[in-house]
């Protein structure tokens, strides 16, 4: 039981133009299976029209631990969202 | 259910006082309904009650492919057929994005696969009983997948992200099931006599079983408690049984069916069905083991693990050689 094949990320790009999406993942011998194995596994619905997969072993994340100085920067920088401006409503759409 | 009686920590459920600190936060996430995600921290008996759960659920949706598949060749028309076929071929996807979602817990594949084949893991004692007619094919569709999505569908807002995105994705296909099942049945009631005699007889058979899917009254059950406050498990075994007999009942009399239990009838001031006392020592006999094919389950499975060894170890050493070839070329 040694020989277990790498685990492979699975990302599918639906119908309608959008991002590649990570939808899971799958063991396959290699990169050409993984695509084959992820058309049996993650589109037997027509879920998506392009697979992508990517070794798991070469997937970079950011630790939970960096969740604060990653993200909390962001937190108080309201004025990034439209909302955070008054535009009176004589102006019209804005 | 799919998974049953899946054992905890065992000890009594902690107050957030009785926490340390990390434990403490961790439950205060859980109870304001943040998920957890792999890499995060959390107490290693929620990693191991989710890593029993999780795999239990997927070696059932494994070894649940084969009472069905015993009747692929004998489907009484081609599209029967082209829809039993699409039917275990999700079951084995739904193993698989169960089998991933474990994995992401620090369990390989092999060590799960290991622990089936060994018999410590155990599967659904639903998958034990053995499908003697075409109207077998039926009954699972409507009654076990019909289970099984009472089970599944608050599954879908457990607390662990990968096992709730999982239940998202089998959620939506389970329905598809449930459907071709009754309406397997429906036919059979319309047809002959003898048809009519068929889907009747595997009520009769499937029906018991079925109730036992959902596990033991876990009321006093310390594992349950446990799982209930990590929001693993979200209603308990008697809730869902409820559910299932309130929503059956009904659609078995649309087709002129009836349930095998004499005690089962309409109570106007519960609003809802009583239902007779199930046979717990059936269920303990198949869990333990000695269901009518038990055996024959496990062993189906071994052979093909064995069967199949030299064709995955085949495809590892041509990926692992024109790897090799790739490099000494670049």
């Amino acid at each position: 039981m040694k020989n277990e094949w790498p685990l492979w990320e699975v990302f599918i790009r639906g119908q309608h133009g959008l991002a590649h999406r990570h939808v899971g993942s799958l063991h396959a011998p290699d990169a050409e299976m993984a695509v084959k194995n992820a058309r049996d596994v993650y589109t037997r619905r027509n879920e998506g029209v392009s697979i992508w997969v990517v070794r798991a072993g070469d997937i970079t994340a950011s630790s939970p631990g960096e969740k604060e100085p990653l993200f909390e920067p962001s937190n108080s920088k309201i004025y990034r969202h439209p909302t955070f401006y008054d535009i009176p409503d004589d102006v019209g759409r804005m | 259910m799919y998974a049953q009686m899946v054992k905890s920590t065992g000890a009594r459920v902690k107050s957030l006082d009785e926490m340390d600190p990390e434990e403490r936060a961790f439950q205060v996430r859980i109870d304001a309904d943040i998920k957890v995600e792999p890499k995060d921290w959390m107490p290693e008996g929620y990693r191991k009650t989710l890593i029993r759960q999780i795999s239990q659920h997927a070696h059932s949706e494994i070894v649940g492919q084969l009472p069905e598949g015993n009747w692929i060749t004998r489907a009484p028309t081609l599209d029967r057929k082209a829809i039993l076929i699409a039917k275990v071929q999700d079951e084995a996807g739904h193993g698989l994005y169960l089998y991933c979602a474990a994995e992401t817990l620090g369990v390989s594949r092999d060590e799960m696969t290991e622990q089936l084949l060994s018999g410590k893991a155990k599967y659904s004692s639903i998958f034990n009983y053995p499908t003697l007619t075409w109207a077998d094919i039926g009954a699972i569709g409507w009654l076990v997948d019909g289970a099984a999505i009472m089970n599944q569908v608050p599954l879908q807002r457990c607390s662990f992200g990968p096992y709730s995105r999982a239940m998202i994705r089998i959620c939506k296909e389970e329905s598809f099931h449930q459907r071709q099942g009754y309406d397997i049945m429906m036919k059979l009631c319309a047809g002959t006599a003898e048809q009519k005699e068929m889907a009747q007889d595997a009520l009769n058979r499937w029906w018991w079983p079925s109730l036992m899917m959902f596990g033991p009254s876990d009321q006093d059950s310390v594992h349950s408690a446990q799982s209930m406050a990590w929001k693993i498990k979200q209603n308990s075994n008697d809730e869902l049984r409820q559910k299932f007999v309130d929503q059956t009942v009904p659609q078995a009399e649309y087709i002129g069916l009836k349930t095998p239990d004499p005690d089962c009838k309409w109570n106007e001031a519960r609003g809802a069905y009583d239902f007779g006392e199930i046979d717990w020592s059936e269920f303990y006999e198949v869990l333990k083991g000695n269901g009518p094919c038990n055996k024959e389950r496990l062993e189906a499975r071994r052979k093909a693990w064995d069967d199949g060894a030299w064709f995955r170890d085949a495809l590892m050493a041509h990926a692992k050689k024109r790897e090799a070839r790739k490099m000494a070329a670049e």
